[in-house]
C-alpha cells in the first residue's frame, strides 16, 4: 500500500543539510508510489523548497515565522503539527541530528505514535517496510516494524544515499501561516566551536586521534589532514578524558557513532566502546605505533609506525593526488 | 527541590555482544547504570546539595535493577522506585515506557527530571522528551552545564559540537550529555548507607495502568550482528612507499578519496 509521507528538511545556515536528501530518499521507498511532501520550517527558507523538489520531493510546504528563525522544541513543533493536520500522511521522517533528536519523540508523543529511531537502512518499501537501526552502538543490530499507527522514522546521516539531483522536477510549492505562541525556551547565543563547519556525524571523511596524539598540539596535524580531504577531526575516550580535545569530538559507545566513507584512526588503541561507535566505517585506515593494537583488527588498511610521521607525509601524498587529479 | 532521576540498567560498555536463538545473550553480562544516567544523578545530588530537596531515582524494568538503584543510593540519591513491569509485560517500546512513568509522575510535584540523553544499548533518546511532553512540561536535551536561580534556568546545551545558550525556567526536564561533569563513585559509607535508603516497588496495578493502554507501537522483529570484519592490510617496506601505496589504494581500490 502506498503512503503519504511528511519529510522534515533541516537547514543549517541557510543551507539545506544533506541528511535532507537522503531523508527524502527514504521517504520515496517509504511511500511506495505515493506522494512525499517536504516540510520546511524557518524564518527566510522557502526559496530552499526547489532543491527539496530537485531531489525528489513531490511538493513542499513552508512555514516561516520570525519565531522560527532558530530552532526550539515548542516552536517546530507547533509548526510541524500545523502542517501534520493540514496533510494527514501515513508517515513521517526525520532526519536523526541534534534537531532530529530532539524533536521527533514530542512530534510522536503529540501524536500517541511509535517512532524508530536513527534508522540505517530500510528493507522493502511501503506498509511492508522493515527498519533496520544500530543497538548497542552498532554492536548488534535489531529490524523494526511499526505494530499499530503510523510510521515514524529518523535517518541516521550518511547511510541512505540520497536521490540524484534532477533540477528539471517541478512541484506545488505552499506556504501555511501559523501562529507559534508560548516559547518557553529562549536561545541567547549560540558557540562555534567546530572550526570547519564540517559536522562530525555527517563528515564524508573523519580523522580521530587517541592517547597517542598526546597532547592538545598533536590533533593540529589531524585537522590539517581532515581540512585537506573535507572532513572532520574525532577523538577516543582516551584523548578526551586526557584533556587533548573536547568531548563533543569523543567517538564511541558513550559519544558519537560515525560512519563515515573513511576513518582515519590515529594513535588509538581500539577499545571495544570505541570499537562501537566507528567499526562500520566504510573504510577504515589505522595507524599505529603498536602492530599487536585493537584497531588493526577493524582496519582495512594499516600501518605500523609513528602518527607524527606518517600524518605529514598522509598531507603531502594526498596533496599530489589532489594536483595530479 | 523535588529532584528525579530517570536511569537505566544497561550492558557494561566493554561487554560484547553475542546472539543465540534470535535473542542478545546476558548470561554472565556485567550492567551498569547507563553513563549517561549517571551523569544526571550526579547533578541532581549536586543540585540538592546546592538548593536542598530530594533525590528520586526511578527506573522501569526487573528485579535484577534493584542493584543499579543502590548504587544510585550509594552515590547519594535519597530514595528509589523501581517500577517493576517483568510480570505485567513482554515488551515495552518507547512509547509504553514514557507512559508508564508519566503515570507514575502523575501525582508528583516535579521541579526537576533529569535523565541520560540517550541509553547505550537501545540508543533512542526518546523517553525524556517523551515523559516532558506527557507531564506538559518543558524539556532540554544534550545538556553540558547547568544553573538554577530561583525558577530561572541558565543551561549549555550541545548541539553537534557547537553550544547553545539557553535560557528557561523550572518544571523541567533535562537530559545529560558528557561532560556535564564528573559522576562520583559511590563511597564506603554512602554503600553503607544506600541499604537502608528507601526503594519502593511498584507494579503497573499501583499506578492504575491496564496492560492494554501500553501496548507497543513498534515492534523488534529480529536481532543481528554487522558483518565481521576481515582483517585487513598491513602494509609493509619504507615509511614513504606505506603511504604512498595507501593514498593510492584509497583513491583507486576504495575510491573513498
Amino acid at each position: 500500500m502506498s503512503n503519504k509521507v511528511l519529510v522534515l528538511a533541516e537547514v543549517r545556515e541557510g543551507v539545506l543539510r544533506n541528511v535532507s536528501f537522503e531523508a527524502i530518499a527514504a521517504s520515496k521507498q517509504i511511500a511506495d508510489g505515493g506522494e512525499v511532501v517536504g516540510v520546511l520550517i524557518g524564518d527566510g527558507v522557502s526559496q530552499l523548497a526547489g532543491e527539496l523538489i530537485a531531489y525528489g520531493a513531490d511538493r513542499v510546504v513552508t512555514v516561516e515565522h520570525p519565531h522560527l528563525k532558530t530552532y526550539t522544541s515548542d516552536g517546530f513543533s507547533q509548526a510541524f503539527l500545523a502542517v501534520y493536520n493540514q496533510e494527514k500522511p501515513n508517515a513521517v521522517v526525520f532526519g536523526h541530528t541534534s534537531l532530529g533528536k530532539d524533536l521527533s519523540p514530542k512530534i510522536a508523543s503529540k501524536l500517541q505514535s511509535g517512532l524508530i529511531s536513527d534508522v540505517t537502512e530500510i528493507e522493502g518499501s511501503g506498509s511492508a517496510a522493515v527498519y533496520i537501526r544500530p543497538i548497542y552502538s552498532g554492536k548488534a543490530f535489531e529490524k523494526v516494524k511499526v505494530k499499530e499507527g503510523i510510521t515514524f522514522v529518523t535517518v541516521r546521516p550518511n547511510n541512505i544515499a540520497p536521490l540524484t539531483k534532477d533540477t528539471g522536477r517541478t512541484g506545488a510549492v505552499s506556504a501555511l501561516s501559523v501562529e507559534i505562541t508560548n516559547l518557553r525556551t529562549i536561545i541567547k547565543e549560540v558557540v562555534r566551536k567546530s572550526t570547519t563547519g564540517v559536522d562530525l556525524s555527517e563528515a564524508k571523511v573523519v580523522v580521530a586521534g587517541g592517547r597517542g596524539v598526546k597532547s592538545a598540539e598533536g590533533f593540529e596535524p589531524l585537522q590539517q589532514l581532515a581540512d585537506l580531504l573535507g572532513g572532520a577531526v574525532g577523538a577516543s575516550r582516551g584523548a578526551c578524558d586526557a584533556d587533548y580535545c573536547d568531548y563533543s569530538l569523543q567517538i564511541g559507545q558513550t559519544g558519537k557513532v560515525v560512519t563515515p566513507d573513511l576513518y582515519i584512526a590515529a594513535g588509538i588503541s581500539g577499545a571495544i566502546q570505541h570499537l562501537a561507535g566507528m567499526s562500520n566505517s566504510k573504510v577504515i585506515v589505522a595507524i599505529n605505533k603498536d602492530p599487536e593494537a585493537n584497531i588493526f583488527k577493524v582496519a582495512d588498511y594499516g600501518i605500523v609506525g609513528d602518527l607524527f610521521e606518517v600524518i605529514p607525509l598522509l598531507i603531502e601524498e594526498f596533496k599530489a593526488l589532489k594536483v595530479n587529479a | 527541590m523535588n529532584i528525579f532521576v530517570l536511569v537505566k540498567r544497561t550492558f557494561d560498555t566493554e561487554e560484547k555482544i553475542t546472539i543465540s536463538g534470535g535473542k542478545i545473550q546476558d548470561d554472565g553480562a556485567e550492567y551498569i547504570i547507563n553513563p549517561y544516567d549517571e551523569y544526571a544523578i550526579e547533578e541532581a545530588i549536586q543540585v540538592r546539595d546546592a538548593k536542598g530537596g530530594k533525590v528520586t531515582v526511578v527506573t522501569i524494568g526487573g528485579e535484577d535493577a534493584e542493584k543499579q538503584l543502590r548504587t544510585a543510593l550509594a552515590m547519594g540519591a535519597d530514595e528509589a522506585v523501581l517500577i517493576n513491569t517483568e510480570d505485567d509485560l513482554d515488551e515495552l517500546d518507547q512509547y509504553s515506557t514514557a507512559l508508564i512513568l508519566a503515570e507514575y509522575f502523575k501525582d508528583k510535584e516535579v521541579d526537576l527530571i533529569l535523565a541520560g540523553n540517550v541509553a547505550i544499548d537501545g540508543g533512542t533518546g526518546q523517553v525524556g522528551p517523551r515523559v516532558a511532553d506527557l507531564l506538559g512540561i518543558n524539556y532540554v536535551t544534550t545538556i553540558t552545564d547547568l544553573k538554577i536561580d530561583g525558577t530561572s534556568v541558565k543551561i549549555v546545551r550541545d548541539i553537534e559540537g557547537d553550544s547553545e545558550i539557553i535560557e528557561t525556567s523550572l518544571p523541567l526536564l533535562v537530559t545529560a550529555q558528557q561532560g556535564l561533569n564528573e559522576p562520583r563513585y559511590p563511597s564506603l559509607p554512602g554503600i553503607m548507607k544506600a541499604k537502608k535508603k528507601p526503594l519502593a516497588e511498584l507494579e503497573l496495578d499501583d499506578l492504575d495502568i491496564d496492560e492494554d493502554d501500553v501496548e507497543v507501537k513498534v515492534e523488534t522483529v529480529e536481532v543481528f550482528l554487522p558483518p565481521k570484519k576481515e582483517a585487513g592490510r598491513i602494509l609493509q617496506g619504507e615509511l614513504s612507499e606505506q603511504v604512498k601505496e595507501l593514498v593510492n589504494l584509497l583513491h583507486s581500490e576504495a575510491k573513498v578519496v
